[in-house]
């Protein structure tokens, strides 16, 4: 036995005919922030609802804090916080009742309750805005409230369903320091995310096609695994350089980009690969750049399973 | 490219109700440019594109696109446009060929020219084996391109596609926008929204749109080349935690700009004159430091944090 808090061993789920979960495995150690990630439609939100007790799996196993989420979804659910897609709030509530309301669906009341509204209030910076009428708060105020009331019973664990979608840059990060200051006081975190930039915050990430997952690992394992290679950018004439660059042999991804192209290239391919650049465009300009999760997401996607 | 613009948008004003939805946007867009207004939700790209759309009269300010006036019907702008709208509204019970005879109907384009745009369209974007495909059964990257197909049916000088890669997964998107370079290579000139930032990169030029007007434009190479920050990947050293290296960065004050988790690490915006030292000082607590290209999303929140603090552009 590992001390692991989520575990899911060969996890499906079918709706009629379509597999919209199959053969997942996967565990997630004590304060980790595990990101789960995949296009619409991957997977993501039905594993999340499976893992949250919410939804019985068709096939295969999966136990959070410790209980099998199918015998034991009360127990399941009395340990965690989920947090929804859609921020499931009364808009014509103020945040206060809100959290009132759903403490009471917690099981939480009086004093105890009033203890908790003021510790999560405090704790997702929303203490000037208890009075407020959730709807007439941005949506960057909003998802705070959904974490407060995700944060009610004081859980464990975390499950945040693409929480920062259309949610403002400087909210998002904002709002993940919060997710990161819960998990520095132990908790652990399942994130789902469509924005692979936000995968990079995550100790560990899940990809998910088609209802697989299909890798798995630190964001530097997986660009080590899926992503080898120089990447760089060449500033020049785009079509003059990808013309150029596409035939060579190791040249394993071109992409265009304003004013250039941005072309990942096995390792000791790349003198050749420039030499070629140089003698389509002699003004290109090189500049180092790094793998991104974006090159893993295609390089999977492309591959298949590995 | 020093041609005339073919879109011209200025002075932009507009209000839902008591929501300014568009406070002063304004840019141009050129022959052969890939214009990205790139922003989160509410910045006003919609509003924006309406307006350039004909769609919407804005309170205040022009629209004009090759030169004429969206809003008036005999301007002759529709033949110059065309539009792909945040839901672009195929018929789903009718298959991909139907689909584009539909517009090409529309459109009042002869057999010949509609069958051969229809299969070149097809091809470039890998649509020939689905012709007889109805468009419910379509992937949503394939449905998109097929929009976008609808689209470009007339060959307008101008296309416009609002938000087209939300909430599509990263091979299509990547496909998207190879697509959209090809384009404007032949001349058409693009204007796409975006509320993902580091699609910036992909564009030939850039407004970031914020409360409803431009907070920063330009050619993305330049915008990152003049960003006055740097931007750290910190690993901790062995035994050490990010806890370790936090408190090591919280003696530095006023020139850290941001601290976000990175993986195992930390990601750190520093005041790029300090970065040296900041650097140095990481160093010596063991911990791997690595200079990173900054993102257009570090450019848009050190950008939004100067405009709120006076200090300007």
């Amino acid at each position: 036995m590992t001390d692991a808090v989520i575990r899911c061993r060969d996890l499906g789920r079918t709706f009629g005919d379509f597999h919209a979960v199959r053969d997942v495995t996967f565990e997630v150690p004590p304060g980790e922030i595990f990101g789960y990630l995949g296009a619409n439609g991957a997977g993501k939100s039905t594993t999340i609802r499976i893992l949250c007790g919410l939804l019985s799996p068709s096939s295969g196993h999966a136990e959070v804090a410790g209980f099998d989420v199918a015998k034991d979804p009360e127990a399941v659910k009395r340990r965690i916080g989920y947090m929804s897609q859609k921020f499931s709030l009364y808009p014509d509530l103020t945040v206060e009742e809100n959290l009132d309301f759903f403490g009471g669906a917690y099981g939480l009341s009086g004093r105890t309750l009033r203890a908790r509204i003021d510790a999560v209030v405090d704790e997702v910076g929303l203490r000037s805005e208890r009075k407020a009428m959730t709807s007439s708060l941005p949506g960057g105020r909003q998802q705070r409230v959904a974490l407060a009331n995700a944060l009610l019973h004081d859980p464990r664990i975390l499950f945040l369903d693409e929480p920062t979608a259309g949610v403002d840059p400087a909210a998002r990060r904002e709002f993940l320091a919060l997710v990161r200051r819960r998990v520095q006081a132990g908790a652990t975190v399942f994130l789902t995310t469509h924005y692979l930039d936000e995968a990079e915050y995550c100790r560990r990430v899940g990809l998910m096609v088609a209802g697989r997952l299909v890798a798995l690992g630190t964001p530097a394992e997986l660009k080590a695994a899926w992503a080898p290679g120089d990447v760089r950018v060449l500033r020049g004439a785009p079509t003059a350089l990808g013309g150029a660059v596409r035939p060579i042999p190791g040249v394993l991804a071109v992409q265009s980009l304003g004013g250039g192209i941005r072309i990942r290239v096995e390792a000791g391919r790349l003198d050749t690969v420039l030499a070629a650049a140089r003698s389509a465009d002699p003004d290109v300009a090189v500049e180092v750049a790094e793998p991104t999760l974006d090159d893993v997401f295609l390089a999977v996607v492309q591959g298949g399973d590995r | 490219m020093g041609e005339t613009p073919v879109a011209v948008v200025s002075g932009l004003r507009h209000r839902y109700g008591t929501t300014l939805a568009l406070d002063g946007m304004a840019f141009e867009v050129r022959p052969g440019e890939l214009y990205g207004l790139i922003g989160p939700d509410g910045a006003g790209k919609t509003t924006t594109v309406r307006a350039l759309a004909g769609l919407l009269e804005p309170n205040e300010g022009t629209v004009r696109i090759g030169g004429g006036d969206p809003l008036d019907p005999r301007s002759g702008v529709r033949e110059h446009l065309g539009y792909m709208p945040q839901r672009f509204g195929l018929y789903r019970d009718l298959s991909v060929d139907e689909n584009l005879r539909f517009f090409g109907d529309l459109f009042c384009l002869d057999r010949k020219t509609f069958l051969e745009r229809r299969d070149r369209l097809m091809t470039i974007t890998r649509l020939a084996p689905f012709l007889a495909r109805r468009a419910d059964a379509l992937s949503g990257g394939m449905y998109k391109k097929l929009a976008l197909s609808c689209a470009l049916l007339h060959q307008p000088d101008l296309l416009i596609l609002d938000e087209p890669t939300n909430g599509v997964d990263p091979v299509s998107r990547g496909e998207l926008w190879d697509l959209l370079a090809d384009f404007t290579t032949q001349g058409m000139a693009v204007l796409v929204t975006t509320s993902y930032m580091d699609e910036a990169a992909r564009c030939s030029r850039v407004g970031l749109a914020s409360g409803g007007r431009l907070i920063l434009e330009g050619r993305p190479a330049d915008l990152v080349a003049a960003f006055g920050d740097a931007v750290l990947r910190v690993e901790p050293g062995a035994g050490a935690s990010t806890d370790d290296v936090e408190a090591t960065l919280a003696r530095e004050g006023r020139a850290i700009e941001a601290v976000t988790p990175l993986g195992t690490g930390l990601r750190v915006v520093v005041r790029g004159d300090d970065a040296d030292r900041i650097t140095a000082r990481l160093e010596e607590t063991t911990a791997t430091v690595r200079r990173m290209t900054p993102g257009f999303e570090d450019l848009y929140l050190a950008r939004m944090a100067s405009t709120s603090t006076g200090e300007g552009p």
